[in-house]
């Protein structure tokens, strides 16, 4: 039950012979509900007693196993929930995770989800299936052969459960491979077996399923056979280590051009310039993105970036035009950049992309290209029997691989979003090419709210300070539910004034690591849409209890300061505080109750006491060289019966933004000295340096075509457009 | 390459153990003839011989005889063979040093040293393959070397060692590939049947929060490892006792 895995690792021109404990167990569960052998756990009983066999091919009852390759290149067929009863062997489950952890993520969220019926089997550690590599056998054909082991002692060990059963609904396993060595095996040892093309093609209704498998090792090849390369071959992946130590090439992460499709530039880490490829020679099948390796040309060679904006108009034959022509009018003014060729790919960055179909002029043909919205990612092949639906329609499109003989890379189809224009399709797709998530919360987040009714309880009140009885108020835009800070300003009798800045008190119901907390940290922000919010937590606590609303009682942490009427701070103190805030107000509602002198209630004469007091805070602000950074906001008006939008207007600046603005500046700048002197080894501040000439150039670059240039060294500036007489002038201060 | 997950969601660690499951022990006492009292030990990959000489004489100096007690004198040393990569130094460094005087403030705590005043006990380890633990090791084939010299102590001295996985599950009994994995280890060396620490160190800081139920852990691993050392002290006496013929013949089973 003990032995030992011994293996060399080389590392740094010295061998090292390693040597680790291996333990076999024998409490080790088959995970099926007939088996009467093993003592399961209920949660442990994952697969099924009776599973539907939904297979022309395969009639009876099954249990599938996955090959590593099936599962590395179908992920999409398997996130489909026509597959379930199958058993993930943890040979596989490592090899996925060691060879790709984005295809390793989403097997572990399919296996977490109980409805899908994924078996997760430890077979390394399990006393009967545990194999140990012979002298000779390549580490691969050691992993086929333990799943193939795995497989055999699933039928055997089922097989003694079942002896019961009538011949026909005795469950069975079978082995799904691409290998055609593998299969052949697995053929001679008595098991069931297919390849995942075969399976997928007999299942019963799921028609969509068929075009989710990937074209890996297939059709195009042969189809494509008999013509010329298109492109120079990628160097081996030693060669481009051997060059890279010698240093004849370098490594960098590749940037296509928006405006030119022929044209990108690497980036080479530690170098400042970036190295030019143009050409279809050049960029040598490189997406944007990805991680190349570039050999620079001599210097004779070297280019400049071409100044035409180009399109792909290429149809789907792989023949390549002249591409002098298209390359010509280059701008002798501007210095040549270093320039070179694209000779292999280390790594790929290969995403989901969304965009349309481009549909075959040919009737009855399978395959299409596919447009991405993102033009900076070239068009993609890909075979679809639903052409006719999802010519019209918003689809998501992965790529698999980019052979040397064909102009476009070769895909398939992952999902469709739904019809073109329609506003949330479009929305939908925005959302996706910017990596925001906006899916629904989980039921682990969920599961981490407080439960309603809430209530604050006699504790609460004892540790946190008691400020319900202090006229605050809070100013937001108007149509705001989730209000986060909130402020007070109170005459003491020695003249100088009592402010505060409460802010919500979201820590007291999200605690670190809980899933609540990950989610939020993924979300990173609330996306506020013209229409929609997506938020960073659930509503329960964004719109509800960790929002400041107007006559409710709340939890806040708060920062309270003594001022003198000159704005100068005389004391400062933090503390956990429970609040009742008098009113939630909109900047316009406050700007009228300040500006109203006949309005003299307590929260009329607070605003106008942070008013003045952000004024003074303000100049002091600007006089000790802050930036005015805001760009101008607009806001749609909305048709509220065919939610079409009806009218633009620029979001009008108050003295009450800017009021509120200068206290949580205010507020900001206090906690960093507080955190600073408390914590100095970690907290997290923020400071915005000089600005860099460099991040000038493309402005100046685009105002050199205008009429009146000058170069100017830039410190400070305050750039004003006039845009209807085409002027650009810079002022500098 | 992703980060090693030490315990994974199956509850499984790297090499198929639970999370409080020890590794294999197997020993064996009296293995050399020549000192008063000697045992070989393996924890899992971690093989030690230990070796005790004693009560004799104080070799050297007189002046460091201590008037009521014995003088408890321990060394440490790795074969050169024992790690990955060849050792230059097998004693003498500061590692040994130090793991020296750990290994003497673990037996002070419990050897009877007031029964041989002046004179001297010497315990000498050495580590013949090093896979985590090593001090552990160590200090339980001392126990076991010390008990074959017939050296009185109140109790065994059983050492174990715990860590944390994936930030809040203790594991027992690391192995160096889970001790270099970047996570805090913590040595207990305790008497387990009365429940007292003779030493306890951490490789680095951990949250409060953590603490008692590694040390929990740990605690329990010296329990269980206690069992097992018994066991074979008893095991060897029988064996050795009947060999030679003690207690009535007729009593004496195998």
């Amino acid at each position: 039950m003990w032995t030992t895995k011994t293996f060399l690792k080389k590392r740094k021109g010295s061998v090292l012979k390693i040597v680790r404990e291996h333990y076999l167990r024998d409490d080790i569960w088959c995970g099926s509900d007939i088996c009467t052998i093993c003592a399961h756990q209920n949660e442990e009983l994952v697969l099924e007693k009776n599973p539907q066999p939904k297979n022309k091919k395969f009639p009876f009852p099954h249990y599938i196993v996955l090959d590593t390759c099936v599962v590395l290149n179908q992920i999409n067929v398997l996130e489909e929930d026509a597959l379930c009863n199958v058993i993930v062997v943890q040979t596989v489950l490592e090899e996925v995770k060691h060879r790709s952890s984005s295809v390793y993520k989403r097997l572990l969220d399919i296996v977490g989800n109980p409805n899908r019926k994924f078996y997760v089997f430890v077979n390394e550690h399990h006393k009967d299936t545990y194999v140990e590599r012979e002298p000779g056998e390549k580490v691969n054909d050691r992993n086929d052969r333990a799943i193939r082991v795995s497989v055999a002692w699933y039928e055997s060990h089922l097989m003694s459960s079942q002896a019961d059963r009538r011949k026909r609904d005795r469950v069975k396993v079978i082995l799904l491979t691409d290998d055609v060595d593998s299969k052949q095996k697995a053929e001679n040892e008595g098991l069931h077996v297919a390849t995942i093309s075969d399976y997928v093609r007999n299942v019963e209704d799921c028609p969509g399923l068929e075009d989710r498998l990937s074209q890996h090792n297939t059709t195009y090849e042969l189809q494509a056979g008999g013509r010329e390369p298109l492109f120079p071959a990628h160097f081996t992946p030693s060669q481009i280590h051997q060059g890279i130590k010698s240093g004849k090439l370098l490594q960098g992460s590749f940037l296509a051009s928006r405006e030119n499709f022929l044209e990108g530039q690497v980036n080479v880490e530690g170098q400042d310039k970036m190295i030019l490829v143009q050409g279809r020679v050049g960029l040598n099948r490189a997406v944007d993105g990805d991680i190349v390796a570039v050999k620079l040309l001599p210097e004779e060679e070297w280019s400049v970036p071409s100044h035409m904006v180009l399109q792909d108009e290429g149809d789907d034959s792989d023949v390549l035009e002249e591409e002098n022509a298209i390359l010509k009018s280059k701008d002798e003014r501007v210095a040549k950049l270093p320039t070179g060729h694209i000779v292999g790919i280390i790594r790929r960055k290969w995403r989901q992309y969304c965009g349309i179909l481009q549909k075959n002029p040919i009737e009855g043909s399978v395959r299409h290209i596919f447009v991405p919205a993102e033009r900076k990612v070239p068009k993609v092949r890909i075979e679809t029997q639903q052409a006719d639906i999802l010519s019209s329609q918003r689809i998501i499109v992965t790529i698999d691989s980019w052979p040397r003989n064909s102009r476009y890379p070769l895909g398939h189809f992952v999902r469709a979003l739904g019809t073109i224009g329609d506003k949330d399709t479009e929305n939908e797709v925005l959302l996706l090419e910017h990596d925001v998530p906006h899916s629904k919360f989980s039921e682990a987040v969920l599961s981490c709210l407080p439960k309603l009714p809430w209530v604050i309880t006699e504790k609460d009140v004892q540790s946190r300070v008691d400020l319900r009885h202090v006229d605050i108020c809070s100013v937001d835009p108007p149509g705001c539910t989730d209000i986060d800070d909130a402020l007070h300003c109170k005459e003491l009798e020695n003249g100088n004034y009592d402010v505060g800045v409460h802010i919500a008190d979201v820590s007291h119901f999200i605690r670190p690591g809980t899933a609540i907390d990950k989610e939020a940290a993924l979300r990173a922000t609330t996306v506020y849409l013209v229409d929609k919010r997506i938020d960073m937590v659930p509503e329960l606590l964004s719109s509800n209890l960790c929002s400041l609303r107007g006559n409710e009682e709340r939890f806040a942490f708060s920062c309270i300061w003594e001022l003198t009427s000159e704005a100068e701070i005389v004391s400062t103190r933090f503390c956990k505080s429970i609040i009742r805030s008098r009113q939630a107000m909109t900047y316009e509602e406050a700007q009228i109750k300040i500006d109203d002198l006949t309005q003299n209630d307590t929260l009329s004469k607070s605003l106008r006491g942070l008013n003045s007091l952000a004024k003074i805070l303000k100049k002091r602000r600007i006089e000790n060289g802050a930036l005015v950074l805001a760009s101008p906001e607009i806001r749609f008006q909305v048709d509220s019966e065919t939610q079409d939008p009806i009218e633009v207007e620029a979001k009008k600046l108050r003295e009450t933004n800017s009021m509120v603005e200068e206290f949580m500046l205010l507020a900001n700048i206090y906690v960093a000295i507080k955190i600073l002197e408390d914590f100095p080894e970690c907290a997290m501040l923020r400071r915005h340096p000089k600005l860099p000439v460099s991040n000038f150039e493309p402005f100046i670059k685009a105002g050199r075509n205008l009429v009146c240039y000058q170069p100017l060294s830039v410190y400070t500036a305050t750039i004003h457009c006039k845009i209807n007489q085409g002027i650009c002038m810079v002022l500098v201060t | 390459m992703a980060r090693m997950d030490l315990i994974s969601f199956k509850g499984l660690r790297l090499d198929g153990r639970r999370a409080n499951e020890l590794r294999q022990i197997r020993c064996k006492m009296g293995v050399f003839s020549q000192p008063d009292g000697s045992a070989y030990l393996e924890q899992g990959n971690t093989k030690v011989l230990a070796a005790v000489y004693g009560p004799h004489e104080i070799r050297g100096s007189r002046s460091k005889a201590l008037h009521d007690k014995a003088l408890v004198n321990c060394q440490y040393s790795m074969a050169t063979f024992s790690t990955g990569e060849r050792k230059r130094r097998p004693r003498g460094d500061r590692k040994s040093q130090e793991m020296s005087m750990h290994l003497r403030q673990a037996f002070q705590a419990a050897i009877r040293v007031e029964v041989y005043p002046r004179s001297q006990i010497d315990i000498f380890v050495e580590v013949l393959q090093a896979d985590g633990g090593n001090y552990c090791a160590c200090v339980n084939a001392a126990t076991l070397a010390l008990v074959d010299a017939g050296i009185p102590m109140t109790e065994y001295v059983v050492a174990c060692t715990a860590s944390l996985a994936n930030g809040d599950v203790p594991l027992v009994d690391v192995s160096n590939l889970e001790e270099n994995s970047g996570g805090p280890n913590l040595t207990v060396a305790a008497l387990p049947l009365s429940g007292q620490v003779a030493l306890m160190e951490m490789s680095q800081r951990f949250h409060l929060d953590h603490l008692p139920k590694v040390v929990e852990c740990a605690l329990q691993g010296c329990r269980d490892i206690h069992q097992i050392l018994d066991q074979a002290v008893r095991r060897h006496t029988e064996m050795s006792g009947s060999a030679l013929g003690w207690g009535n013949r007729a009593q004496v089973d195998l």
